[in-house]
């Protein structure tokens, strides 16, 4: 079997783990392998979902002491239910849980784990993951040693394909409790947009922006096109009051939209490195030369804080993102 | 208190990668080497605690001999010792995990800290599996960290902004820039940290879990179009090629 750990949010299934979820039916079928979805938590409503993404088994682990995640307790949970189906392949979206989880379950299992993969493929049987590596200025194909083989897929890469699944409910005991640690509270940033990993468009800052004030420019073409705005490290370590979740470069995230405008970014290695997964950039930067223009599908050679409020304005007037 | 500081040598992030002959590693010409930056925010926590409230600190790092610089660094910065174990510390977590563990496992540790990835092989993956090996807690991507006694609480970055763990030392934590703002080694630090040695041990045999078998550079991007004209005229074009050609909206 492969087994998919899956995150409901609001008892809805999370688009990152539809993602997961498309590419285990993808793998089953080139494999001749069952699909299983596993989730956990207080309540697992909203987990039928998954047959519609080609799920033959949906197992869930429901009780009170699964009502807030706790890293080892889910590890458990995951790694009991892999040993249980006799699973080959543990999928998890690399989400925040799934990048927590997805490494201490692996360990549990004594297996191998590839992080954040863009690329999954069955040969001979074995699993072999594409990742990319030093942020995305090279891409290693892993393969794995160890019996059971875990990896997280990152978000926004594996297409969504909805096929029915036969969706056989399974229930699974819940532990007892006592676990090492458990999450106490969420503080959610103001305006909880999505997570720029998670982003299908994002508008970024660099130095260029001048201020951190002047980001509204962004925020508010963002806001017309339906993006999410990001910043370069230089604008980040500028001072202008900008937090690190922001940030987009090796140091920061590693995002790959299908948009990304680079507002005032030069585009040092470490940014490109944390930008170039993106499937269509595009570059607003006042000097020709800058190496930003390299990875640039469109460029515009221009003064930002004359361009991007026309982007805004165009944007209004073309109707996009208004959908 | 006993804290230990799992360090990693990378390749610095202006770093051009090369792929080496074997067609699956790094080709280390040209390249320099640095501490993992988020092992820096890891050291630095180590290092307050210590001056808080008191802690012994260990600096390790798995590798080879270049890996000293790392830990020579940590002891400049206030580590009170070095451990280096003699390993492949740059392929597979899990086995890097392992040799930590087999390290650690009966020293007493009431904390490890270490990066919330390894710059480079961003697998993020080498915290959690140790936390895991050692059946203690953990908190992963931590932007503030506070000790009780016996007891931890961490904020961690996710997707919406932030969440609190509370849990039981020991504990694994991994660390995420906004955690501390690292210093520099002062004259003093270098010169004390001379007089220091770095206890070499042999890293214990240890499974394979997951292997590279090739490290390739990414495909080039097409070359682009630029957008002519006044900046409305600008603005209305690259929106429709958006729409339009590359249908992104």
């Amino acid at each position: 079997m492969i087994l998919v750990f899956c995150e409901l949010k609001d008892g809805q299934l999370r688009k990152p783990s539809a993602e997961a979820l498309s590419e285990g039916r993808r793998l089953a079928d080139a494999s001749g392998k069952q699909l299983g979805a596993l989730f956990a938590g207080a309540s697992c409503a909203g987990s039928a979902e998954a047959a519609k993404f080609g799920a033959d088994a949906i197992l869930t682990a429901e009780g009170p002491t699964l009502a807030s995640y706790s890293s080892d307790a889910y590890a458990a949970v995951i790694a009991d239910a892999v040993k249980a189906k006799g699973a080959t392949v543990l999928l998890a979206a690399a989400t925040a849980v799934g990048k927590d989880v997805a490494p201490r379950a692996a360990a549990r299992l004594a297996a191998g784990y590839a992080s954040d993969v863009t690329g999954l493929s069955m040969v001979d049987g074995k699993l072999q993951a594409l990742r990319p590596v030093y942020a995305g200025k090279a891409f290693a194909t892993t393969s794995f040693a160890s019996a059971v083989q875990v990896a997280t897929t990152r978000p926004n890469v594996f297409p969504v394909a909805e096929k029915a699944g036969a969706g056989t409910a399974e229930t699974l005991a819940a532990p007892a409790g006592d676990f090492k640690s458990v999450v106490k509270e969420i503080l959610a940033k103001a305006g909880g947009k999505v997570d720029l990993s998670e982003a299908n468009v994002i508008v970024s800052g660099g130095r260029g922006m001048k201020d951190g004030a002047n980001f509204k420019i962004l925020e508010e073409l963002a806001d017309a096109i339906g993006g999410v705005v990001g910043a370069s490290r230089a604008a980040v370590d500028a001072g202008w009051g900008l937090p690190h979740s922001m940030q987009v470069g090796q140091t920061g995230k590693v995002v790959s939209p299908t948009l990304y405008i680079a507002c005032g970014i030069s585009g040092a290695i470490q940014h490109v490195a944390g930008m170039s997964g993106s499937k269509f950039i595009v570059a607003i930067n006042k000097d020709p030369e800058a190496p930003i223009f390299k990875l640039a599908n469109y460029g515009i050679v221009g003064d930002l804080f004359e361009v991007v409020p026309e982007l805004t304005k165009a944007a209004k007037a073309l109707g996009i993102g208004s959908n | 208190m006993k804290i230990l500081v799992a360090l990693k040598q990378v390749p610095d992030t202006e770093s051009r990668i090369k792929v080496a002959a074997d067609g699956r590693s790094l080709d280390p010409a040209d390249v320099k080497w640095i501490t993992s930056p988020y092992d820096e925010y890891a050291l630095e926590e180590a290092i307050r605690i210590k001056e808080g409230k008191g802690a012994e600190v260990v600096a390790l790092s798995v590798g080879s001999d270049a890996a000293k610089d790392v830990l020579k660094n940590a002891l400049a910065l206030g580590a009170d010792s070095a451990v280096l174990l003699k390993g492949d510390g740059q392929g597979d977590a899990y086995q890097v995990a392992q040799m930590i563990a087999a390290y650690a496992k009966d020293k007493g540790f009431d904390l490890i800290l270490c990066g919330n990835k390894g710059l480079g092989g961003d697998n993020a993956a080498m915290g959690p599996m140790l936390a895991e090996l050692l059946g203690v807690a953990q908190a992963n991507v931590v932007v503030k960290l506070e000790l009780g006694d016996g007891t931890f609480k961490a904020e961690r970055e996710i997707e919406v902004g932030s969440e609190i763990v509370e849990g039981a030392l020991p504990a694994v934590i991994t660390a995420q820039k906004g955690l501390n703002e690292p210093r520099y080694a002062s004259l003093k630090g270098i010169m004390a940290a001379k007089k220091k040695t770095i206890e070499e041990l042999e890293a214990a045999p240890a499974t394979a879990g997951a292997q590279v078998s090739v490290l390739a550079l990414p495909p080039e991007r097409p070359a682009g179009r630029r957008m002519e004209g006044e900046p409305a005229a600008q603005a209305l074009a690259l929106l429709q090629a958006l729409k339009d050609e590359a249908k992104v909206f």
